[in-house]
């Protein structure tokens, strides 16, 4: 494949792909250690709701509007968990279990009764995105990336998932101390004068900033696996923190560049005609690598788990 | 009601909180209907070292995170040195039960050690040779130097005691509270504990420990603290600690055979 198919039909998708991975993977790594890895789970099932509305009431797809329906809905659903867990004296993952399932369901209902033909927002989307839609027309060839002609054409969301990414990574960055200090033991981190309710709910909406962001673009499976599969693969791989967090970029790179490589020409290597979804592709991709990391990491051995006879 | 004996003594003037390295005045906290510490004051002597003894459930933790603002009180004033807790976080080194953190968290020794510098360091300062080196050398005080690099998680109950006890100590605090040190940790540990705290009493330290085992109170401490929700008496150890009081303290679950071979040993 040349520059000027590739540039054009792949590169920006390729790229987005990966931002994307990155962008969720890396505030996944906190919450996998915080046993809050459902989270992100919990996100992505429901801003949809809130981004219908938001649609419904702007009548476009628009980044603003989109993150403020998606934050609406995350109030809801703290709202409406407590309020379950209270009245119906259940147990907090039980009311999240209800609350999440019920507002995705909610927002699939009500985008089925959208008219959304004109853009992009439908059941499928909102599951695997549209990231091989994400093309840069305006490119003819490897030149075009020194062309502001044709750099003015790249698709919104790459500029939009990048800026996430920034964002996400200062934040950790800014914060890595802190957030590594309450994640370990929050008990101490309180003595030391660390806010760690403060922090954990900055890091809880940094999350779903990520979450919000690359669900625009890739949809909602990728969200999912992203926070979990990096992580979880890279704690196998490593004894520190550090080297999780650097694991977990690693394997959400591999992930998104492999995942979307293989959806594109995979079919055709195998004789088929068509590809295959992108996003399912790539989260394919890092339960694989979980699964390898699970069987051949070097730093299996948890202190809690029964030992091999 | 048992009439308490502590509560006859002398009501304590504003000289003594101002003195005390922790004074707590009617610090009440309650998870959810049934307070689990009510209404206590407490006032640690300067330079002693201090455990806060009472049955499983009595609030002796409780009372430690709240003091601490781990938990937050419903009621009540802390002060340390005489000022609020929160101008006083850098006098304080707070050593958590050890079954209270995730053992499998991605770090080392070496690393857990170096928390104890947060309050130094920030959140960005550079960490540099000689902060490693004071950390090797806490380590080294608890012997355990040779485990720096090792993954938390390989560690036997009792080191993972030491490292936590390290990680106080590179706090270099005035203050050192201790929630169970001792639980579940073997002779060898116990007594490299002990020895460490000590010569934090001799260095002039104040030390408060969260203590469940009544046979050692004489041997290790000086002053006594007992309590079941609420404060059953305070003072050092050869007034305070007495079969009465055990019996205040404990009431039926503290079995009378108990009673009667703890004073046999109390005289």
């Amino acid at each position: 494949m040349n520059g000027s198919e590739f540039v054009p039909l792949s590169l920006t998708p390729l790229l987005i792909g990966v931002l994307a991975a990155v962008a969720c993977a890396l505030p996944g790594n906190f919450l996998v250690l915080r046993r809050q890895a459902l989270i992100g789970d919990a996100i992505s099932h429901v801003v949809l709701p809130g981004i219908v509305v938001a649609f419904l009431l702007t009548g476009v797809i628009a980044a603003w509007p989109m993150m403020l329906g998606a934050a609406g809905a995350a109030v809801v659903a703290v709202v409406l968990i407590e309020a379950i867990r209270r009245l119906g004296r259940i147990e907090p993952g039980a009311a999240m279990g209800v609350v999440f399932t019920t507002m995705f369901a909610a927002g699939v209902l009500l985008l089925e009764q959208t008219d959304t033909s004109t853009v992009h927002l439908d059941v499928e989307h909102a599951l695997y995105g549209n990231l091989e839609s994400l093309i840069w027309l305006d490119a003819t060839g490897w030149a075009s990336l020194l062309d502001p002609v044709a750099l003015a054409g790249l698709p919104v969301e790459l500029a939009r998932i990048l800026v996430t990414l920034i964002g996400v990574a200062g934040f950790i960055w800014l914060f890595w101390r802190a957030l590594k200090l309450s994640t370990f033991d929050a008990g101490f981190a309180r003595t030391l004068g660390i806010r760690t309710n403060l922090l954990g709910l900055a890091l809880v909406i940094v999350a779903a900033v990520a979450a919000v962001a690359a669900f625009d673009a890739v949809g909602s499976i990728i969200v999912i696996a992203m926070f979990i599969c990096p992580p979880a693969a890279a704690r196998m791989m490593t004894n520190t923190l550090e080297g999780q967090v650097g694991w977990s970029v690693i394997f959400a790179i591999l992930s998104a560049v492999l995942g979307y490589v293989l959806a594109g020409y995979g079919p055709l290597w195998l004789g088929a005609r068509d590809a295959v979804s992108a996003a399912g592709m790539i989260a394919t991709i890092s339960g694989l690598i979980l699964a390898l990391a699970a069987r051949f990491g070097p730093c299996r051995t948890r202190s809690g788990a029964p030992v091999q006879v | 009601m048992i009439e308490l004996a502590a509560d006859k003594g002398i009501r304590l003037s504003d000289n003594s909180i101002a003195s005390s390295p922790l004074a707590v005045r009617g610090l009440t906290v309650s998870y959810g209907q049934k307070p689990a510490v009510f209404s206590v004051d407490m006032t640690v002597q300067p330079g002693a070292m201090t455990a806060i003894i009472g049955p499983n459930g009595a609030g002796k933790s409780t009372l430690l995170k709240a003091a601490l603002g781990i938990v937050k009180p419903l009621s009540g004033q802390v002060t340390v040195f005489g000022r609020p807790l929160e101008e006083q976080r850098a006098q304080i080194a707070y050593v958590p039960q050890r079954a209270s953190v995730d053992w499998d968290f991605p770090t080392r020794v070496i690393d857990v050690v170096l928390m104890g510098l947060y309050r130094e360091l920030g959140l960005l300062g550079r960490l540099h040779a000689r902060h490693k080196a004071r950390a090797l050398d806490c380590l080294a005080r608890v012997g355990m130097r040779d485990f720096a690099d090792r993954q938390i998680g390989q560690l036997s109950g009792g080191q993972q005691q030491r490292v936590f006890l390290a990680r106080a100590l590179a706090q270099d605090a005035d203050l050192y509270l201790l929630d169970e040190p001792f639980a579940g940790v073997d002779a060898a540990t116990e007594k490299a504990i002990i020895s460490v705290l000590k010569s934090l009493k001799e260095a002039g330290r104040t030390v408060v420990v969260v203590h469940h085992d009544l046979a050692t109170v004489s041997d290790y401490f000086d002053h006594v603290f007992l309590i079941n929700t609420r404060r059953v008496a305070e003072g050092p150890v050869a007034e305070t600690f007495t079969a009465d009081h055990l019996q205040a303290a404990y009431g039926g679950r503290l079995a009378t055979a108990q009673v009667d071979q703890l004073a046999r040993v109390l005289g």
